[in-house]
């Protein structure tokens, strides 16, 4: 049954079938949204009618590639954009984070670290609606009382931020926390004893302990950012995210554009992975 | 350094490190949350005026369309977990324990590779491939098995393959690591006894996975019930999913006080039954996460 041991015929060659059905279930998906983002057709289905590569590249109307579609190009941008900072406030305040839980003692440590993972255990939606519905109080609250209207408060661009920010900045805590768990911290007294202030420390020696942590989950912090949809779902306002603007489309019908972003989707995140591979390999 | 500046020094530091982390939670989890829970106790009565009751979980409960797509959502998402699990198993076992060791890692990076690709791209793909004029169809009638295209969109079997797919990931990784650690010799030994495949599952294989199967389990159950893309692309019609309903309060209602008294009940059904998961294994919510 396992490797160390002999074996009956039958069960191996039915695991071993069982897996490939497993794995054709796993990518046939993928691989007919790749193939299909090729066929010279204006529906993402067969027959087969040739090979094309006019949904990339093409700027006749009745044929629009992705290059020359200016509302998905946008919003790839909206999401790149949005990726970004929160790619940046989550691993500064999940950095925080780590030296809190790890490094720090304080009163309610405890809850305050329940408190900090429950974000995983609150489903996305939900925290969408929470978000949205707090910042309408807070913006007519501001409105009422001060008669300010903060743009911040209405669903947009920045919402959209804190958001996918609220809960990112809990896997970053988590990885972080983990790599500075195995710092050998003789080393900060060293340095210290030796005159460095505590930030000195933390900038020269920790910090650059930990920078594989942080290189890793901003990767991570970057795609789930990318390809958040539920959260997001609630805050979007003019600027829809590609998600969300991808969802619309395939909702309503669908064209071969979307197998060609889909493609082109496929192969970046792909060889994302494989770089992230490639780097926690050679860390080892 | 005397012993008060450096006990200074540490304040300052836990005042540095706890001021973002504070700010984060308590403005975008906290205060949120409980927002969601008061309004969620209010109606509105015409005027912008609202006062407290209990009408929209009454609601809930006096609409038949609430509450049974509340009751579907929670039996189907169990569903998913345990047929997840069960789909997830023979792959975990295969590539910790069968597979030379040689083909183990790639096995293990192919296995991972679709899930980084997003859910949306994913859903795409099968959409694609199961409606009426979808590549499935196509093959089907060409090969002459089919008369007519079927519909294999929008059904609940669809819908509920869709999560399975979707959420495949968090059951086999906690299950890979979890089978890792499993001694061979442990099998071996009771293959020898005279075990028989099925009590070796039983008594050795199942009760050594437990921690993965239930960190798997709680993360599946919890993605599949906040779900919303695959239910609403794959599911038909009347496989309405909670998530859903939310989003119809929110968006196209704009009855937020209800939408609020959903999702409160939402939340409130997963912590119920995650921690219904963790007593029952005597499991806790640290280790699970990590």
């Amino acid at each position: 049954m396992i490797r160390t041991m002999p074996r009956s015929r039958g069960t191996a060659l039915g695991l071993k079938l069982y897996v490939i059905l497993y794995f054709i279930f796993l990518f046939a998906p993928l691989l007919v949204t790749c193939i299909l983002a090729f066929n010279d057709s204006q529906f993402p289905s067969l027959p087969w009618k040739g090979f094309t590569v006019e949904w990339f590249t093409g700027d006749k109307p009745d044929r629009l590639g992705i290059f020359h579609d200016q509302i998905n190009i946008d919003s790839i941008w909206v999401s790149i954009r949005v990726a970004f900072f929160v790619t940046l406030l989550s691993l500064g305040v999940g950095t925080c984070g780590a030296f809190l839980f790890e490094q720090e003692q304080f009163p309610g440590k405890q809850a305050f670290y329940f408190l900090m993972i429950s974000p995983l255990v609150i489903p996305g939606v939900i925290l969408g609606i929470s978000i949205l519905m707090f910042s309408t109080t807070l913006g007519v609250f501001f409105e009422n009382h001060w008669g300010l209207d903060v743009a911040l408060f209405r669903p947009g661009f920045w919402l959209v931020v804190l958001g996918q920010f609220s809960f990112i900045a809990t896997l970053v805590t988590l990885v972080v926390s983990a790599r500075l768990k195995k710092f050998d911290r003789s080393l900060e007294e060293a340095a210290m004893n030796l005159g460095a202030s505590r930030f000195e420390v933390i900038w020269h020696i920790t910090l650059r302990f930990l920078k594989p942590a942080i290189i890793g989950s901003g990767a991570v912090a970057f795609l789930m950012s990318f390809e958040n949809f539920n959260t997001s779902l609630f805050l979007v306002g003019s600027e829809a995210t590609l998600p969300i603007n991808l969802y619309l489309q395939v909702r309503d019908g669908s064209t071969p554009v979307i197998n060609a972003i889909s493609f082109l989707l496929i192969v970046g995140t792909s060889m994302l992975a494989l770089l992230n591979l490639y780097f926690s390999k050679k860390k080892d | 350094m005397d012993k008060n500046g450096m006990h200074d020094r540490l304040r300052w530091g836990l005042l540095l490190f706890l001021t973002p982390v504070f700010l984060w939670l308590v403005l975008l989890i906290v205060l949120p949350q409980i927002d969601l829970l008061i309004m969620s106790f209010r109606v509105e009565s015409g005027y912008g005026d609202s006062s407290w009751s209990l009408y929209n979980y009454r609601q809930f409960f006096e609409e038949p369309i609430y509450w049974l797509t509340f009751v579907r959502t929670a039996v189907y998402s169990v569903l998913v977990t345990f047929l997840t699990f069960v789909v997830a198993l023979p792959v975990a076992f295969y590539i910790t324990k069968v597979v030379h060791p040689r083909f183990q890692g790639f096995l293990t990076v192919l296995l991972l590779l679709p899930f980084w690709v997003s859910e949306l791209v994913r859903v795409y793909g099968w959409m694609i491939l199961l409606r009426e004029s979808g590549v499935i169809n196509h093959f089907l009638l060409r090969m002459g098995l089919l008369q007519q295209p079927v519909e294999m969109l929008y059904q609940d079997a669809t819908m509920i393959m869709g999560l399975v797919y979707t959420s495949m990931l968090f059951m086999v990784v906690p299950l890979i690591s979890a089978l890792e650690s499993l001694d061979n010799s442990l099998i071996e030994a009771a293959y020898d006894l005279g075990a028989n495949m099925g009590s070796i599952l039983y008594k050795i294989i199942i009760p050594h996975a437990t921690p993965g199967i239930v960190s798997g389990s709680i993360v599946v159950f919890m993605l599949t019930l906040g779900n919303y893309l695959t239910p609403n692309l794959m599911g038909g019609k009347n496989s309405l999913w909670f998530t859903e309903q939310i989003y119809n309060q929110f968006i196209a209602s704009f009855n937020w006080n209800q939408g609020s008294a959903f999702g409160f009940l939402l939340l409130f059904l997963s912590s119920v039954i995650v921690w219904l998961g963790l007593k029952l294994t005597r499991q806790n919510l640290r280790k699970v996460v990590q």
